[in-house]
């Protein structure tokens, strides 16, 4: 028992002392690592400003974030990210206290507490069907002194009591074909009408009074044009519809229970018509927007219920929703882009002609277009109104307009990111750092001085926040120019808006960005959309003259035949080089291991038609690909299908149009996994910038391993179909999981592998000869990681010094995928207590250092796990030789070190991707995880075992050398002295 | 003490049970013990062949007497085709189809014949292996019903066939009664700048294999260590005993010390007592004879 006791003891001792390489100190946060937060692209907000004291703005976010933001600053007080799976349908604000959300598709409705951000009650609300998803907080009505929300969701309504969540009442409307387009409560009766409509061509009105859910009346009206789209209501009890054709619009006024409609053609109001129109939601009264192609018309109805065009434009519009500003006062903002301003327009209601504001304001042009405006009033001193507004432009940044400037503005679109990829910074010339040193010579010395004070510690406090303020600021970090560590490098990274950001790593600043106007909506490409981000060109013999470039790859539409468009950027100037609009769709990248000789990349794009088109489109490219064309191997995976194909490429493309850089495929192997068993859910390959630099192991017993180190090993894990749902879905006995090693040149499959009782998620990472693996063990009820290490065989015999000596083994020459691999493979299972998002590895320049897994898990954190404990070569009882090469005992389960978070105290919300850089420094690696959150860090898997720490004290050093050598020349001469006097004794 | 050895042996077994991949679990991916002997799935790993899995496995006593279980004798295709030719059929696939109680079927006894070549084949071949162009061949991914789904399709560079005949290797990866994939190429390495020769004999010698997928090794469960308490109490306690020298040596050897000297000094009494003083004084100049030169500098 004892010995038990101690043994346990004993590892313990060894897992610590494995690892304070990953714990960091209280003021060492910040020193290389930052973490910024964002929202996402604003989709509602609420404006709270009716109390003294502070102001503040609820949001809700496409990335499901709801926040409350400071409105002086643009600062977040709080913030919640909601699940991906709970879509924000509606915010409000109730009884000036909770921030009222409705979400997962109108069936949950949640309370917040509005200053702190605590939830205060929750309900879930069912219904029969699904529908639209209404939210409506009313003003002043009362259920028994109980303030109501009323939510129109999965086709019933219901009433729910603002305190604590329960449903007063509930009504459904289960006509099978009624779609409700809009629930109104005129504002000071006890009504509540739900209109919609039926069948497409029967307008229904539903009555129902809002103290107890019954049916008042119930009223239905056919009209033989059909409705499009939406309806806009323009008064309590008036709305307008398009019919069915898009050309005539419709009044529908059901007051008194009278559905009674008023057919307008557009062309009446209109000179020209532009075809089909679509009317554009707003809440104020009496007025309405319809937009024809790029024809925005606002629309006036008056009192008898004729309609009234008021403004005609070209430009885009965006309209506020309705703000009440005095007693049945309306007031709306209107806003347009019109070259490098913005043209902001507050009018009253009922009033077209007056503007109660007009500002114009300059805008950068890589904002876009205003997508969408807030507005706000406040008191001004001199007792006027004054309007703010908060706008959310087409790069889903947030910005706060007041008095004609902008007051604060959020980079949002950096929550959502799609790719990402890193470029060097300019080399630093000789002009510049002279100056820089000199500049800062006294500054240095005085930092020194300072951290000398610290190590001996005679600094006071104060000293000792100068000495953190200025670690944390070093400028060293965020300079412009390339380090010699390879620390600082410039962080590309695509947004879902088709904007460039260039981030500092020092930092996290913003130093270019740019909008894509290729991944803009045209008149040709409706539906953009940005989709991978490759390095370009990246100069090395011409570093000095030429700036590195990265290639922008989007689609237009979701469909796989889109055409696609490409566009090259700039890495230094965030400039725009040139764009091209393909006629082809691209499926498929593929970066080539070749460089022109301006050192531009090939690229080989893949469409849906399985032709291959090279860029960039010269000569000299296509010649260098000509000679490589036999070599060139590509798979395809089909998930849905569950067909895996490999291809090879065959010649120029014939027929159609002759296109030098067109060349075609041809399907060289497949593998077909059976439809009833096997389902695809992940594939992942290694690296293709990886550096492998070791490719033998040593294993204990002296023997050597070869790693089977292959760029074209492609890891495919597949399940049951019946087990490809959620977890605990189905029973261990019917469902399990596949892992396949297969080499996508020859599509042999190296090591197949089958998990009984295991299901998805499959999280995986490739690297080297390994692949590790996260599932579900529904056996043991628990998650596991798997890993596989392949070896080669057929090298195995080189372990002979003789045969090395005298040139007699097979390392040197050429190996060729179509000889029969000899591979051996080990795996082993270990538990693993969380469920994961993402898993990455560490990479560095060399390959030399050990690698860490970074495992992105469900709290949002980072955390860093040492490769070596999931090696499949862990013992129980490890021999004295196995230990000394580093193999730790073996345990059922990894371990969770909480010093290994790299993400230490901070949350990366809703994460989503890690990506590991190589510094120049071999030991170091840049961690760069994305989310909603952004977080930077640089990792040491090994320590930095190859250079001193940024902290350093050169100037204690100095002293120390200084004072040995005054103390050995002062004894020299002493003892030289005292030798002589001795002598002359 | 003959029960404990009982056990110490059955929690051995069931220690190396529970971890197969003590050493044992690799050297069986590639190592084609059934290249020639035609056989099914690889059954080391468990002692019941996994042929399919859609059933759960029951126990492995049911399968041993597996009269019950019905084999029928099922042919499928080969088909081949030279570069972008059509494909053709180029030979024939046998095997036992067994068919588990359970109701899973699996493929046993495979067989293969192979057409040799017709002229116009050999001559479409010679240009292949001119060109250096791939030879293709095909299988139906299901054997019952062919072509199933889709074909599986593989292929080889021309010139990795030919050696003295055309030497050729198939793994086919099985899944019950579907083809997954299969591996197509030379049953031994193909060298990279691949050289043109014609094979000595047109005929092919083949080697087809079958291959069923493995279990995954058990994640280790560490709950038998309560059971094993007594033995491994007993396997460490014997390294701990042998430290004993290396853990107390600091206490050792100054108590040796200790002793020698008070021996010495026992051996030095009675000498001290025979010629009086000489001892104590060969101890001081012992000391003097050190700061001798020392203090004789100073003196001066």
């Amino acid at each position: 028992m004892a010995i038990r006791s101690f043994l346990i003891l004993f590892i313990l001792f060894f897992f610590s002392s494995l690892n304070p390489i990953l714990s960091l100190y209280e003021d060492q946060v910040g020193l290389v690592d930052w973490h910024q937060q964002y929202l996402g692209k604003v989709k509602q907000a609420v404006f709270h400003t009716h109390k003294t004291g502070r102001k503040r703005v609820v949001v809700s976010t496409e990335e499901n974030v709801v926040a409350l933001l400071d409105l002086r600053q643009g600062e977040i007080f709080w913030r919640h990210v909601l699940g991906s799976n709970d879509v924000i349908d509606g915010i409000d604000i109730a009884l000036g206290k909770y921030v009222i959300t409705l979400s997962s598709g109108g069936s949950i409705l949640r309370a917040w507490n509005l200053p702190d951000g605590q939830m205060v009650w929750e309900s879930s609300l069912r219904g029969p069907k699904h529908s639209k998803s209404l939210l409506l907080v009313p003003t002043n009505l009362k259920i028994e002194k109980d303030n109501i929300v009323i939510i129109f969701s999965n086709g019933r309504l219901n009433a729910v009591s603002c305190i604590d969540g329960e449903v007063l009442w509930e009504k459904d409307f289960e006509g099978e074909s009624l779609e409700v387009q809009q629930v109104i409560q005129p504002p000071g009766s006890n009504l509540i009408y739900v209109v919609g409509f039926a069948s497409s061509s029967l307008f229904e009105m539903y009555q129902i009074n809002a103290l107890n859910g019954e049916l008042l009346k119930h009223e239905s009206a056919a009209f033989s044009g059909g409705f499009l789209g939406e309806v806009s209501p323009v008064f309590s009890e008036t709305v307008v519809a398009l019919d069915s054709t898009g050309l005539i619009l419709l009044t529908v006024s059901f007051q008194n229970g009278m559905i009674s409609f008023q057919q307008t053609p557009i062309s009446n109001l209109v000179k020209d018509s532009f075809g089909p129109a679509k009317i554009i939601p707003s809440s104020v009264t009496g007025i309405f927007a319809i937009k024809m192609n790029a024809v925005t018309i606002v629309i006036r109805v008056t009192d008898e219920n004729k309609l009234e065009v008021v403004e005609k434009t070209n430009h885009e519009t965006s309209i506020s929703d309705a703000l009440p500003v005095s007693e049945g006062q309306q007031a709306f903002a209107l806003v347009q882009r019109a070259g490098p301003e913005i043209h902001l327009r507050v009018k009253l209601a009922h009033n077209w002609d007056d503007n109660l504001l007009k500002e114009s304001v300059k805008m950068d042009q890589h904002r876009g277009l205003v997508h969408k405006i807030y507005i706000n009033n406040y008191i001004r001193t001199d007792k006027s109104y004054g309007f703010r507004a908060l706008i959310v432009m087409e790069d889903h940044s947030l910005l706060l307009l007041q008095q004609g400037e902008i007051v604060w503005s959020r980079e949002d679109g950096l929550a959502s990111i799609i790719d990402v990829t890193t470029s060097e910074l300019p080399v630093e010339r000789d002009g510049v750092s002279v100056a820089k040193v000199e500049h800062n010579l006294f500054e240095w010395l005085k930092g020194h001085m300072l951290k000398l004070k610290g190590t001996l510690m005679l600094a006071s406090p104060q000293d000792i926040a100068a000495i953190q303020s200025m670690r944390l600021k070093n400028s060293e970090k965020s300079k412009m120019t390339r380090d010699h560590n390879g620390f600082r490098k410039l962080l590309i990274v695509l947004t879902r808006a088709g904007k460039l950001f260039a981030l500092h790593t020092g930092d996290g600043h913003i130093v270019w960005s740019y909008l894509l106007q290729s991944l803009q909506k045209s008149k040709v490409c409706q539906h953009p959309i940005g989709l991978n981000l490759y390095k370009w060109q990246v100069p090395h013999h011409h570093a000095m003259d030429e700036n590195p470039s990265v290639l922008v790859i989007g689609k237009c539409g979701p469909s796989s035949d889109a055409p696609g468009a490409l566009s090259f950027v700039d890495t230094y100037t965030g400039k725009e080089l040139s764009s091209l609009s393909l006629v082809h769709s691209v499926a498929q990248v593929i970066p080539l291991p070749y460089t022109d000789s301006t050192e531009q990349r090939l690229h080989l794009l893949i469409d849906a038609d399985k032709h291959a088109h090279l860029y960039p489109k010269t000569p000299e490219a296509i010649s260098i690909f000509e000679r490589e064309l036999s070599n060139i191997y590509w798979y395809s995976v089909e998930d849905d299908n569950g067909i895996i194909k490999g291809h090879a490429l065959r010649g120029k493309c014939t027929g159609e149009v002759a296109d030098e850089v067109c060349f075609d495929t041809r399907e060289l192997w497949s593998i077909v996994f059976p439809s009833e068993s096997e389902k695809i859910i992940a594939t992942v390959t290694r690296k293709l910038n990886e550096v492998v630099h070791t490719q033998a192991k040593v294993i204990a017993d002296q023997e050597v391993m070869y790693k089977y180190i292959s760029r074209n090993l492609l890891f495919v894990a597949t399940v049951a179909l019946k087990g490809s749902g959620e977890i605990g879905s189905v029973t261990p006995e019917e469902s399990w999981l596949v892992a396949y090693l297969i080499d996508t040149v020859t599509g042999r499959i190296l090591h197949r592998v089958t998990h009984h009782g295991s299901q998805g998620p499959v999280h995986a990472v490739f690297s080297e000869n390994w692949v590790v693996y996260h599932y579900f063990n529904l056996k043991a009820h628990r998650y596991e990681m798997s890993v596989i290490e392949i070896y080669d065989q057929s090298r195995a015999d080189n372990k002979d010094v003789w045969k090395l000596v005298l040139g007699k083994h097979n390392l040197t020459s050429p190996i060729s995928l179509y000889s029969r691999p000899d591979v051996i493979t080990k795996s082993q299972s270990y538990f693993f207590t969380h469920s994961v998002k993402t898993i990455a590895v560490t990479s560095t320049t060399k390959g030399i250092t050990s690698k860490q897994l970074l495992i992105g898990t469900i709290g949002d954190q980072v955390l860093a796990l040492d490769k070596r404990f999931l090696d499949p070569r862990r013992t129980v009882n490890p021999t004295q030789a196995e230990k000394e090469e580093g193999i730790i005992p073996l345990t059922d389960s990894l371990p969770i070190i909480p010093q290994s978070y790299v993400t230490h105290a901070l949350r990366v919300e809703g994460l989503r991707g890690i990506i590991t850089v190589p510094a120049k420094l071999e030991s170091t690696t840049l961690v760069f995880a994305h989310g909603v959150d952004l977080f930077f860090t640089q990792l040491a898997p090994s320590r930095t075992y190859d250079s001193l720490t940024d902290d350093f004290n050169y100037a204690l050093l100095l002293i120390t050398i200084v004072a040995l050598v005054a103390a050995i020349s002062l004894t020299w001469t002493l003892s030289e002295r005292k030798e002589l006097q001795e002598n002359w004794r | 003490m003959k029960w404990v050895e009982v056990i110490v042996s059955f929690i051995l077994t069931l220690s190396f049970l529970s971890f197969p991949s003590c050493g044992f679990q690799s050297d069986e991916l590639l190592v084609d013990d059934e290249e020639f002997g035609l056989e099914g799935a690889p059954q080391h790993r468990s002692p019941e062949p996994i042929p399919t899995r859609s059933p759960p496995v029951t126990s492995p006593t049911r399968k041993r007497h597996s009269d019950l279980d019905s084999d029928s004798k099922i042919q499928f295709s080969l088909d081949h085709a030279f570069g972008d030719s059509d494909f053709s059929p180029a030979g024939t696939f046998s095997a036992r189809l067994k068919t588990w109680s359970h109701g899973g079927q699996t493929l046993t006894k495979l067989r293969f014949s192979r057409n040799s070549f017709s002229d116009v084949e050999k001559e479409k071949f010679k240009n292949l292996l001119e060109s250096d162009d791939f030879y293709r061949i095909r299988l139906p991914s299901n054997v019952l019903s062919p072509p199933g789904r889709d074909f599986i399709i593989s292929s080889v560079k021309a010139r990795c066939l030919p050696r003295e005949s055309l030497d050729e290797h198939f793994v086919i990866h099985m899944e019950g009664v579907n083809v997954l994939a299969v591996n197509y190429g030379s049953p031994g390495s193909c060298p990279y700048p691949r050289n043109l020769k014609l094979p000595a004999k047109w005929s092919f010698s083949s080697h087809t294999v079958l291959k069923n997928s493995e279990q995954a090794p058990r994640a280790p469960v560490f709950t038998e260590e309560i059971l094993g308490g007594e033995n491994a109490e007993g396997e460490v306690v014997q390294p701990a005993e042998r430290s004993f020298w290396a853990k107390y040596w600091m206490y050792l050897i100054p108590l040796g010390l200790i002793v020698m000297n008070a021996i010495t000094q026992a051996m030095n009494m009675p000498e001290e007592q025979a010629t009086g003083q000489v001892p104590a004084q060969g101890q001081l100049s012992a000391g003097a004879v050190q700061r001798g030169p020392s203090s004789a500098v100073r003196r001066r």
